[in-house]
């Protein structure tokens, strides 16, 4: 009666109540226009239990729609796929739900917009980004964080791009307060240290999270280049979870772009199909590193400070009762 | 004289003025503000009229151009002291009426203070002149006309953009000469600030019982002593000292003056370790008190100029025009604010 692969297609999700659904909606970078929220409201009211989930991924979901609700509801959705086709997703027919479901809601901290410790805007990147890889049906999960402090959890997505900036330093506007020398070493990585009256930075330790410029207070350290990192293959998920490798750094927004749509055409030659779905992390463990690597780097530029890991270097565990707890 | 020019009036003058002489002013840095996506705007070279910011106070004041942030006074090698050269060329700033004011201020601590003026300040100094960037709205948290600082004086012309135009009161020379060449005379009567939005009654006395009111306690626990407040200050004056032995040959070095923070710590740490103002209510009571009654018992002026920036960048939201006017009703004996 419902064909179930075609209703999680659409947003839908089979739910532990038999005859009953509930509807993820997107909700790119994690900022939506007020007035969205009584078009929600009025779905779950009139269609749903009268409740809104709020996602780890930054959407709403609406649950308790009955099944056969969905093509009404998904006439009621208009404005939201009309938000979607403004952000350049293709959308073939505006009443009639979500296109794909696979590629997940692009989810983002709050930026530069709100927090002064990020480096860009969030949201306007997240948005770019959901127009060029959505609709999709491939499993993919994107995350985009404005520091290094990494609040949206970057590091447990497939893609986690992470804002960071090369701080310059005028020597000549520097008191040697040490406000910056002191943060660095307390909070962040103690990368800056005072040496006659002047403060040296190491490369190698620098984050680029630009917490020393916010902390001068004589703008002896200024906003220089912004450039993004890039750590891949995070996952949660039962079998292997890990965190994300680093696996790009110093490049530029276009080059954040290309890498992206690569990942795709990545998938799309490589994925098994013979499975229901498989998560592009398995794929990569399966094609090895070069492969992912040489592919998704095709037509990139990095610039003139990009940089490739050498390898992936993950952290994870495995869960082995024996080996875990004290007898 | 009074003189009407255009814009391109203008930026031919400027053009032939920097032949000459090196001009400063406000200048809008893109990208360089504190938070990502703002800019700086602050006092930097002007190349060109198009430089010149007119739409935002600037986060740091125009002292640095003749009080530079850091100055080697002299250098060493081994027994050999070598006073530092300054390049001297005639120096054209363009600021607010505040500024100007606040100019004074600095000049009664360098020059006026003890038997001897500041070589170092006034080699710079009597090279400096000033061209006044006509305020006819205050900027958020300008308190200049209760400072009686929104007029201005000293300066060699005034400048204000009206009209599509720019008019230009010359007091002195090349003032005079460029007007006539590039400007076409006009009736230019100067304008001012005549009322801000906040007002500061600075009291007439501060008692020394105040010392240890608890209004400073409010402080103590609000201020991080960061220092933007007074390294921000037009008329801050303080510096501190620094010996550079340099890496490669410790037998030689310099010495430099460098601005210094009576917000942050170090300041008059003395030998032994004993710290004169630990606590961080007990600096604001030494700043706000010099900026409003003992640098007046001493020079017959304020010191604080209504200028803004101080409540502006201080990170923690804390106004020293509230504190001042706390001090006032304190000492016209109300409970204070």
């Amino acid at each position: 009666m419902y064909n179930t692969k075609e209703l999680i297609k659409n947003a839908y999700r089979i739910t532990s109540r038999r005859g009953y659904t509930a509807l993820r909606l997107r909700v790119p970078g994690g900022h939506l226009a007020a007035e969205y929220l009584s078009l929600i409201q009025d779905i779950a009211r009139r269609y749903g239990n009268g409740t809104v989930h709020l996602t780890t991924r930054q959407g709403f979901e609406i649950p308790g729609i009955p099944l056969d609700k969905v093509p009404e509801v998904n006439q009621l959705l208009a404005p939201m796929l009309q938000q979607e086709a403004a952000l350049g997703v293709a959308i073939e027919n505006i009443q009639a739900g979500y296109p794909a479901a696979g590629t997940r809601n692009v989810t983002a901290c709050i930026g530069s917009r709100v927090c002064p410790f990020a480096n860009f805007d969030t949201t306007a990147l997240a948005q770019k980004i959901e127009g060029l890889i959505y609709p999709n049906h491939y499993h993919v999960k994107i995350a985009i964080t404005g520091c290094p402090n990494d609040c949206i959890k970057a590091h447990l997505q497939d893609i986690g791009i992470i804002g960071q900036v090369e701080p310059e330093y005028d020597p000549g506007r520097c008191i040697a307060c040490e406000a910056c020398v002191k943060n660095c070493r307390q909070f962040i990585v103690g990368a800056l240290e005072l040496v006659n009256y002047q403060v040296e930075r190491d490369r190698k330790r620098c984050l680029g999270c630009g917490e020393c410029i916010l902390q001068c207070p004589m703008a002896a350290w200024t906003r220089g280049r912004r450039y993004y990192r890039i750590v891949a293959l995070g996952r949660t998920g039962k079998k292997s979870p890990r965190l994300a490798a680093n696996f790009l750094e110093g490049i530029d927004e276009k080059a954040v772009l290309q890498v992206i749509s690569n990942l795709y055409r990545y998938i799309e030659r490589h994925i098994d199909r013979s499975l229901p779905k498989e998560h592009v992390g398995y794929i990569v463990d399966r094609t090895g590193y070069q492969v992912f690597r040489d592919e998704l780097l095709d037509g990139v530029n990095l610039g003139p400070k990009g940089r490739v890991a050498r390898e992936l270097t993950f952290y994870g565990y495995s869960y082995d009762r024996d080996l875990l707890w004290s007898k | 004289m009074g003189y009407k020019l255009t814009p391109a009036g203008l930026a031919s003058l400027l053009d032939e003025l920097a032949t000459t002489r090196w001009i400063y002013g406000p200048v809008r840095y893109a990208g360089k503000g504190r938070l990502a996506g703002t800019d700086l705007i602050t006092y930097g070279p002007v190349n060109g009229l198009a430089d010149l910011a007119w739409d935002a106070r600037t986060t740091f004041p125009p002292k640095e151009v003749f009080f530079p942030v850091k100055e080697t006074l002299f250098y060493f090698s081994g027994r050999e002291i070598t006073e530092s050269a300054s390049e001297v060329k005639e120096t054209v700033v363009f600021l607010r009426a505040c500024d100007l004011n606040a100019v004074t201020r600095l000049d009664k601590i360098f020059l006026e203070n003890g038997p001897a003026a500041d070589n170092y300040y006034a080699r710079r100094r009597q090279h400096t002149h000033f061209v006044l960037m006509e305020c006819r709205e205050s900027f958020p948290g300008c308190f200049c006309v209760s400072m009686g600082t929104n007029r201005p004086a000293g300066h060699q012309a005034a400048l204000r953009p009206e009209g599509g135009y720019y008019l230009l009161q010359a007091l002195a020379e090349p003032w005079l000469s460029l007007g006539e060449r590039y400007g076409q005379p006009a009736d230019v009567e100067p304008v001012w600030v005549q009322e801000n939005p906040l007002t500061v009654k600075v009291p007439d006395r501060v008692d020394t019982s105040l010392f240890q009111h608890e209004l400073w306690r409010e402080y103590s626990s609000r201020c991080i002593a960061c220092g933007r407040c007074t390294l921000s200050c037009p008329t801050c004056s303080c510096f501190s000292v620094q010996d550079i032995f340099y890496r490669d040959n410790p037998e030689r070095g310099e010495r430099r003056r460098v601005w210094a923070s009576c917000q942050i710590d170090g300041f008059t740490d003395m030998a032994g370790g004993h710290q004169v103002r630990a606590d961080r209510g007990d600096r604001m009571r030494f700043k706000v008190l010099h900026k409003i009654d003992d640098f007046r018992r001493r020079f017959g002026v304020n010191m604080c100029v209504g200028c803004g920036r101080c409540e502006e960048v201080c990170p923690e939201y804390i106004s020293l025009a509230r504190c001042v006017n706390t001090l006032s009703q304190l000492m016209n004996g109300g409970a204070g604010a």
